[in-house]
């Protein structure tokens, strides 16, 4: 079976790969990127000049939900929503019910993954039983069962002691600790980012340094063991001062920002709908100045992926009292309009650069295959139409869930395609 | 029944003709300076009806009010109901040990359930901020948040306003000083933007750990120093302090708390000679204010809730003119 991807704009920064190339898929892996490629009996689909061709996009933070809380969100309703987000592949947290801490939870997730046969699941696995802080997880059979990395995500590692235990071990294993940073009792019972807007709006406050001082800790604590940690979903300005500085001193410190810490800010909460829920996630909207400093790290190269932190939830959960509705909003199905309308067409970072954030450097972080488009690999290839004009309909979403902030707005940037193995999953109306 | 109607005396052009814009009060964020005047000046008709043998008119007559209670209160529960009775509403009040939020409703089932039964308006205090607003998406009844977590009490502002008013014939150019936990209280919240909207110069005054993050974009002089703030002032008002704020570390003790910020008669003596001070209540004596100052001649704080019953009466009246309520005027 051969698929000819014919007319676009490759590019993968993986191979250094920049150009007015067609894409020849055999059997499942990428076979031949050249100038006018023809080859009979190949699937031939026609691109729009200046359309994107470039490695499947991967998201290394999703929430699926399965198993557990099926009413939010299905592995197959996840991986479907994936696809049509362009994403090739996720990686699923841990906090599910129960929690993914042993063996057996992360093959049901691979059964149901293949299954469904959409987007590639890489199960991230508990750091500790229970993700309670309180015994480390069996991460050696863990990784054997098919965990890419190890997180308490929901929960920061809560002791000094359990993550610098956790870094050794994985260390030892080959594999990053991914951690959600917060440190608890500056957290409190916060449900919003501290400062005016919560303040005016008698919410309350979770400060930046919550995050930041878990940050540092990791980071120390990264430079003691040597081994990799990856910062989940940083969201304050002093947390991205603290991972630059910890890069410039060479500690194996990763991080990643979610889309919608570069585009909102905590003014939304007192916006056209006061208290709106699907404001509500944690890390909370930041100020301004940390917004920027979002974008300041994704533009000068200190930020290494964008992953979305796709929290889907149900709408009666959402539909409740601010402080007593869940944290989280969806994000598959809105990263790539977003990179492309508030980053790429803002002049802020090349597309280049987007595919780097969302593809080949989410591949390096997590040591998965995929992220390239080089020979012989497997054909995970997504189709950006960067002129493409989308209105967000959260209705429409394939996802399960519909709690998107982002329904509405109108942004530029789409995904046209989205190819796994070699296989069309997803193909958006037109192309 | 008694039919005769108060006379609203239009003390500001708006007044009479006036409406407010909004169909519900969810709080003084969103009410400019006439419809607050227009409030105020209503709610002196409305007092003078609590001076009558009979108190009593038919305003509201067929109109039915929900006093919607998620949080314990007396005062404003109480002051609600006897408003709403005097403008012969029909009321009824529910809190939640009696409802079926103990049996793990939600507050939209629990409003969808009381609007099948097609009341007029909700009077709600909830203990989360922006609970109104989201029962103001959901529901067709009028709202008015009788407190909303640490967000806003706008009526209690409207009242605290009317007070100043009748004591000082104006708000605009006092000096006001608010004394307390300002993080928590909503009380606070609406009283800076009512009296930031009339023109007030408004003073803050609490522990540093008290202080609301962002307070400096609030429009107002904060400190933490209970002499700077009474210095001069024209009114103090002291806010309450809870027991549980030592958990969360906020002060050490009730006693230190005291110390450095009860207001007693030797500090009240910085102020104007002519200081009101007032307190939303419940007081804390001894914790935020002595009691000698409490019962003192400068106290208002009985006054703030007779005038509840008035504020409140105007609030429900103008809301209801929405619907064309019954004419006020005789």
């Amino acid at each position: 079976m051969k698929l000819l991807l014919k007319g676009g704009r490759v590019i993968d920064p993986g191979t250094g790969r920049d150009g007015e190339l067609d894409v020849l898929v055999e059997d499942g892996r990428i076979a031949l990127i050249d100038r006018n490629v023809a080859v009979d009996g190949a699937e031939v689909v026609e691109l729009g000049k200046g359309w994107i061709v470039g490695p499947g996009l991967i998201d290394i933070h999703v929430h699926l939900r399965e198993p557990g809380q099926e009413h939010k969100e299905t592995i197959a309703s996840g991986t479907a929503a994936a696809v049509a987000g362009g994403f090739t592949a996720v990686a699923c947290m841990p906090n599910t019910d129960p929690v993914n801490d042993h063996a057996g939870i992360t093959q049901f997730i691979l059964k149901k993954a293949a299954e469904a046969n959409r987007a590639r699941v890489y199960p991230i696995g508990a750091v500790s039983l229970g993700s309670r802080g309180e015994q480390l997880a069996e991460l050696s059979e863990q990784k054997s069962a098919g965990c890419v990395a190890f997180s308490d995500d929901g929960r920061p590692v809560a002791t000094a002691l359990l993550m610098r235990r956790a870094l050794e071990y994985a260390g030892m294993l080959g594999i990053p600790i991914v951690d959600h940073c917060e440190d608890p009792s500056l957290k409190a019972d916060g449900v919003a980012h501290e400062g005016y807007h919560a303040s005016a709006l008698g919410l309350r406050g979770i400060p930046g340094v919550a995050e930041s001082l878990m940050v540092e800790r990791d980071i120390s604590l990264a430079e003691l063991t040597g081994a990799h940690v990856h910062i989940c979903h940083m969201s304050a300005r002093q947390s991205l001062r603290a991972v630059r500085a910890g890069k410039d001193r060479g500690i194996r410190v990763t991080c990643e920002v979610a889309p919608h810490h570069f585009t909102l800010t905590d003014e939304a909460l007192d916006g056209a709908i006061k208290y709106d829920t699907n404001l509500k996630m944690n890390p909370p909207l930041r100020e301004a100045a940390d917004r920027d400093a979002m974008l300041e790290g994704i533009a000068d190269g200190t930020v290494d992926v964008i992953a979305t932190d796709h929290a889907p939830h149900h709408a009666d959960e959402k539909m409740v009292e601010f402080d007593r509705a869940p944290f989280g909003i969806t994000g598959l199905e809105t990263a790539v309009p977003l990179v492309f309308d508030r980053l790429v067409h803002a002049g802020r970072i090349t597309a280049g650069r987007a595919i780097e954030l969302l593809s080949t450097n989410a591949a390096r972080v997590l040591n998965l295959p995929g992220g390239t488009l080089a020979a012989g690999s497997p054909a995970d290839v997504v189709v950006i139409d960067p002129d493409r004009r989308v209105t967000v309909d959260a209705a429409r979403h394939v996802s399960r869930s519909k709690n998107t902030p982002f329904h509405g707005w109108e942004l530029r940037g789409a995904v046209a395609l989205t190819v796994v193995g070699g296989r069309i999953v997803h193909r958006a109306a037109g192309v | 029944m008694n039919v005769d109607a108060p006379v609203v005396t239009p003390a500001s052009p708006t007044a009479g003709a006036g409406r407010l814009k909004s169909r519900h009060l969810l709080g003084i964020a969103g009410l400019d300076a006439a419809e607050i005047a227009l409030i105020l000046d209503t709610a002196e008709a409305m007092k003078e009806i609590g001076t009558r043998p009979i108190k009593k008119v038919p305003a509201l007559r067929g109109r039915t009010v929900v006093n919607l209670f998620f949080e314990p209160s007396t005062r404003t529960r109480t002051s609600f109901e006897i408003a709403e009775k005097r403008l012969s509403a029909d009321t009824l009040s529910i809190a939640t040990a009696t409802s079926s939020v103990s049996k793990g409703e939600t507050l939209i089932d629990t409003v969808r359930n009381l609007e099948a039964m097609s009341p007029d308006m909700i009077v709600m205090r909830h203990s989360s901020s922006g609970a109104p607003h989201l029962l103001s998406r959901v529901g067709r009844a009028a709202v008015i948040n009788a407190g909303d977590g640490m967000h806003e009490h706008p009526t209690q502002a409207l009242l605290d306003a009317f007070t100043i008013r009748e004591h000082k014939g104006r708000l605009a150019g006092l000096r006001i000083s608010i004394v307390g936990d300002l993080l928590h209280s909503r009380v606070l919240r609406s009283n800076v933007l009512l009296l930031n909207t009339m023109g007030a110069d408004v003073c803050l005054c609490g522990p540093s750990t008290l202080m609301p993050p962002g307070v400096d974009r609030f429009g107002v002089k904060a400190t933490s120093s209970i002499d700077e703030a009474v210095d001069g002032a024209d009114v103090v008002m002291m806010l309450r302090i809870q027991q549980e704020r030592m958990s969360g570390h906020f002060i050490p003790s009730l006693r230190e708390y005291f110390a450095l910020f009860g207001l007693t008669p030797e500090r009240l003596r910085r102020a104007r000679e002519d200081v009101i001070v007032m307190h939303p209540g419940p007081m804390n004596r001894g914790v935020e204010i002595d009691s000698e100052v409490a019962d003192g001649p400068y106290s208002v704080i009985l006054e703030q809730v007779s005038n509840g019953v008035a504020v409140r009466m105007a609030v429900l009246y103008l809301l209801a003119g929405h619907d064309s309520a019954e004419p006020i005027k005789a």
